[in-house]
């Protein structure tokens, strides 16, 4: 109990009045599950069939609509910091929707692992709204619907117990995206979106094919994720599944050598997507890894995790040193958040709870600052004009307080103290030095230094240096400004008090995973 | 030869309430063209009334299928007919489909100097034939049902008489189709000699029956032949599920598919692409788990590759098209894959059937959201719809293009549409069957046809309308909506995107608990 008291003493009297609503109405708490994923999508088909409105009608109706997810996720973390569960499942609902036969029915609820990723994912949702609506782009109702329509897949995906679902509402996330790229997107943007369509189709299909055969060999029957976890699965099927679902989820997160889809995707993506994208939909994969694959499928995972191990250090190591070598701004963005899941994955391969634990904070972490450096470089490109950062210049003199957003946010993604990246890499360090190859950390800590030198280098160009004459818009400013607050003040938050998310994480991936790492010749056999 | 007691015990026993919906068509489809000759100036009243008719023919096929047990078998006409629950959906379908047509027909004839009452009478004949074809319990009243299906299609494809792609197209057809029901009818008369003969063991009384012929090809003799391994039994198995697979176009028969689907009239492609399929993959369940069970170990490497290059072939050969009936038939052909997969994995998992009833009603209703699109922007010649006709559809017609996207969407098994929970059960399915190479197969399928499927939603979405006509023939009609297409289309839609959501009514329905 004592545990838990910071976090209680934040809510003070929220958290007993949600007790005592818990008590007398059980059911608030789910519908307000339901409203943040259904609230969107509601939203989303009012605006499709509203015939015509007003262009300040919409942006507030999508406001509103982006608005809901936040409201449902904060009062849900309120409510489960006073129910005490120790990280498990919270809030369920479970409604039958005729696909009985295979096990299948829309499960959802929270735990301490899903429940931050829900948060974060609702933060992410109304920075990226409010920095679409800021932006005016030509047919904008139809922009900020399939946001809309993403943002209710986002919230459902980290919400679904039931398996299939939790598939269904990543690809529903999915398909805005690839809308949205190929009308909104930069240059060649077509083709760029055919190819991450036909490459994000490829992952899908493997990782559908995985979570099939985790449903049926388990002999469980069903795509239920808490009986599932009861169910054993054969260690000869394990390997099979677990390599399906590993390069499944693996092309999902960009996981090194299947990453190629990534940084030419939010590139050439519009910003709100590349946000939403690269902060919240890429953390599919690793969340799958996290809450289903690896604890399900225990020895598949020993099996694989040599390779698991070169491929995040290949992440690392390599993107990092591509990173280094990009001149567009936009692209070396691409190349560091596929460079920074290699961490997520050495946390995962770690296979502790700390390892794991600080893998699922560096997620929310990396969510929020890699949404808040799309948003800035998008602010950036439609000062200057292009995004090549030969071209770029002196703009700090005109924007100083976009300057001082992207220093924070570059610091933030480098995993400086004082941000929630911070913890989250610290985490993982200190499961792999537990680990049994504490040699891992020396490419891995060389890879902080790479992201310092990418990431100042951009700073300097883009703030520093002759100032071009023809930058227009001046500093940052209304509702792009609202977003990046929002999200710089997430990650400073968490930095200062990662207890917020902290102990919830902890609890939950305690239940799932040892406190102590495997020893040597039991974990990497192969090597 | 049956004595008169026995022809009378027989002819009592005939219920012929029992194919009351038929007969109605039938009497419907008859009192059809009386009334055309007669009051010629009523047509459109009497086409309206027709239609109507066909509703309330619908109408109590529902109450059939309402009132019908799981699990119990109707056998009537001595052994010719057979109704089971599945049989009364499927009387659902086809009346639902033919409603469906006739209003395509509608929309397309519209402004065509064509016969009409004509072709709602060959509709509804072949409607009725369809719901005998799949209530065959012998040989005899399936290739009677299959030929007037057969030769039914022959005209309607032919309809355009004016245009050469349409007689082109149906001389396609008539040749292999007539081919192909000498070879169905070869393979019956094989096993009708074989089942027969007197000297085999468990020799069939009447050899045309399908239970009769089944409980023949598993029997065993006293010196432990099986009649299953003769190989006039096999031969004769082979040629009848050829006859088949031309009509459902497995690969390697589904040569005709492409330029029959370009040439005939896009009601007519419609009623291939859906009913006339559905009737196919039916009746080949039909065989495969009846007569034909007994042979299973022999055929399913047969069937099993051919699955495989019906997968493979229908998605690799959509990726250059730029006419769309042509792209319906060639995707067509990768339904047939899935739905031959679904099939096959029925043999060993009992639910995997009504996966295959969910998926049909799933492809019908996204199929006929497109094909309404498809008939409001047919050219004056029709063979000729091109991928361009679509550029800026969703600006020039939003409601045209939003029911184009989510047809095509379903069709392309896109969440959160009807077609990715049909697929997804399926695969399930076949994944239970343990046919792991196959899904493999069906799975890489899914994601190439993504990229054909995006094709024709990137036209219609993405594109920018042309301003005036280019003079090369890319400039796009103009449709007229009647209120009642667009009720239709709306229908058709919103179903498609509710069930992709919430199954219950629909799986219920198929038999999927």
């Amino acid at each position: 109990m004592i545990e838990t008291l910071p976090t209680l003493a934040f809510f003070g009297g929220l958290a007993e009045f949600l007790r005592g609503l818990e008590a007398g109405s059980p059911r608030v708490h789910t519908s307000m599950l339901l409203f943040g994923i259904f609230g969107p999508l509601a939203f989303a088909f009012a605006l499709a069939i509203s015939g015509k409105l007003e262009a300040g009608a919409v942006r507030v109706a999508a406001l509103l609509g982006f608005l809901l997810p936040v409201v449902s996720a904060f009062w849900l973390w309120a409510t489960y910091a006073s129910m005490g569960l120790n990280g498990g499942y919270a809030f369920f609902v479970n409604t039958p929707t005729g696909l009985d036969a295979i096990g299948v029915s829309l499960f959802l609820g929270l735990n301490g692992i899903s429940l931050p990723l829900y948060v974060m994912s609702a933060v992410i949702g109304l920075a990226a709204g409010l920095y679409a609506i800021h932006t005016n782009v030509e047919r904008m109702r139809l922009y900020l619907i399939l946001l809309l329509t993403m943002q209710g897949g986002l919230m459902g995906m980290f919400a679904s117990i039931d398996l299939l679902f939790f598939f269904f509402f990543h690809e529903f996330a999915l398909i805005p995206t690839f809308i949205m790229i190929a009308m909104w997107g930069r240059a060649a943007r077509r083709t760029v979106a055919i190819e991450l369509t036909i490459y994000l189709t490829l992952g899908a299909m493997l990782t559908l094919g995985g979570l099939v055969a985790l449903a049926w060999m388990s002999g469980a029957e069903g795509f239920n994720l808490i009986a599932l976890q009861l169910a054993l699965v054969d260690a000869e099927h394990q390997n099979l599944i677990f390599g399906l679902l590993l390069i499944g989820f693996g092309i999902l997160v960009s996981l090194f050598p299947f990453h190629s889809w990534a940084p030419r995707g939010y590139a050439t993506a519009p910003a709100p997507a590349a946000m939403l994208h690269a902060g919240v939909l890429k953390k599919f994969g690793l969340y799958g890894l996290i809450q289903v694959a690896v604890p399900l499928l225990p020895e598949g995972m020993s099996a694989w995790a040599p390779l698991l191990m070169w491929l995040a250090l290949g992440n690392i190591v390599i993107i990092g040193l591509v990173t280094l070598a990009q001149r567009d701004l936009k692209l070396m963005l691409g190349n560091a958040s596929v460079m920074h899941m290699g961490y997520a994955f050495l946390g995962v391969f770690a296979f502790s709870a700390a390892g794991v634990g600080g893998a699922v904070f560096m997620m929310i972490a990396h969510g929020l600052s890699v949404a808040l450096l799309f948003l800035l470089a998008d602010s950036i490109e439609r000062r200057c004009g292009t995004s090549d950062l030969r071209d770029l210049g002196g703009l700090g003199q005109s924007a100083p307080v976009l300057m001082a957003f992207f220093v924070a946010a570059i610091m933030a993604s480098i995993g400086l103290p004082g941000f929630a990246n911070f913890w989250g890499e610290l985490a993982i360090f200190a499961a792999l030095w537990q680990s049994a190859s504490p040699w891992v950390l020396v490419p891995a800590l060389s890879g902080i230094v790479i992201s310092a030198i990418y990431g100042m280098r951009a700073v300097s160009s883009v703030f520093f240096g002759e100032a071009r004459e023809d930058y227009r818009g001046g500093d940052l400013r209304g509702l792009e400004k609202a977003g990046a607050v929002l999200l710089l003040g997430a990650l400073l938050v968490l930095g200062f008090w990662p207890r917020l998310f902290s102990d919830d994480v902890n609890a939950a991936v305690g239940n799932l995973y040892p406190a102590e790492p495997p020893v040597a010749e039991q974990f990497l056999a192969e090597e | 030869m049956p004595t008169t007691e026995e022809l009378q015990t027989i002819v009592a026993a005939n219920n012929w309430t029992a194919v009351l919906p038929e007969l109605l068509l039938g009497v419907l489809a008859l009192a059809l063209l009386m009334a055309d000759a007669f009051w010629p100036r009523h047509r459109r009243v009497i086409l309206r009334a027709t239609m109507a008719a066909q509703g309330a023919v619908l109408a109590y096929a529902v109450v059939l299928f309402l009132r019908a047990d799981p699990g119990v078998v109707h056998v009537y006409f001595a052994g010719s007919l057979v109704q089971t629950q599945a049989t009364e959906l499927m009387r659902i379908f086809f009346l639902a489909s033919s409603l469906l047509v006739s209003h395509l027909g509608w929309v397309y004839l519209q402004n065509r100097s064509l016969p009409r009452t004509e072709f709602f009478h060959i509709v509804l004949v072949v409607t009725a034939s369809l719901m005998l074809l799949v209530q065959a319990g012998n040989f005899v009243l399936f290739f009677v049902a299959l030929e007037t299906l057969t030769i039914g299609l022959f005209i309607l494809v032919a309809f355009c008489r004016s245009s050469r792609f349409s007689l082109e197209a149906a001389l396609k057809m008539l040749i292999t189709g007539a081919f192909s029901s000498g070879l169905l009818l070869f393979g019956i008369v094989l096993l009708y000699g074989l089942a027969g003969n007197p000297l085999l063991p468990g020799t069939a009384e009447d050899p045309l029956n399908f239970a009769q012929l089944g409980a023949f090809l598993g029997a065993t003799g006293a010196a432990g032949e099986v009649n299953a391994a003769q190989p006039l039994a096999l031969i004769g198995a082979v040629l009848i599920l050829v006859g088949v697979g031309f009509k459902i176009g497995a690969v390697p028969f589904q040569i005709w598919i492409p330029d029959v689907y370009q040439g005939a009239p896009t009601p007519v492609t419609a009623l291939l692409a859906v009913a006339s399929k559905a009737g196919g993959f039916f009746v080949l369940h039909v065989l495969l788990a009846g007569p034909l069970a007994p042979m299973w170990d022999t055929l399913f490497p047969a069937l099993a590759v051919i699955t495989a290059l019906t997968l493979l072939f229908g998605n690799i050969a959509p990726l250059g098209q730029h006419n769309v009936k042509r792209l319906m038939g060639l995707s067509g052909v990768a339904h047939a894959g899935v739905l031959l997969l679904g099939l096959l994995a029925a043999h060993t998992v009992d639910w995997a059937f009504a996966a295959v009833l969910f998926y049909l009603c799933v492809y019908a209703i996204a199929s006929f959201a497109v094909f309404e699109v498809m008939a409001h922007l047919s050219p004056e010649e029709d063979s000729d719809q091109d991928l361009t006709h679509y550029t800026g559809l969703m600006r020039r017609h939003p409601l045209l293009g939003g029911v184009l996207v989510i047809g095509v969407g379903s069709l392309a098994g896109i969440p959160p549409l009807a077609g990715f929970i049909a697929k997804a059960l399926i695969f399930v399915a076949a994944f239970q069957a343990g046919l792991y190479a196959l899904l493999v197969v069906a799975l890489l399928g899914v994601v190439v046809s993504i990229y054909y499927y995006f094709g024709w939603m990137r036209a219609a979405v993405l594109r920018e309308p042309l301003e005036e006509d280019p003079g090369d023939g890319r400039w796009y009609p103009q449709p007229v909506i009647a209120p009642v297409a667009k009720f239709v289309m709306v229908l058709l839609a919103v179903v498609t995107v509710v069930l992709g959501i919430y199954q219950a009514g629909l799986t219920e329905v198929v038999g999927l608990r």
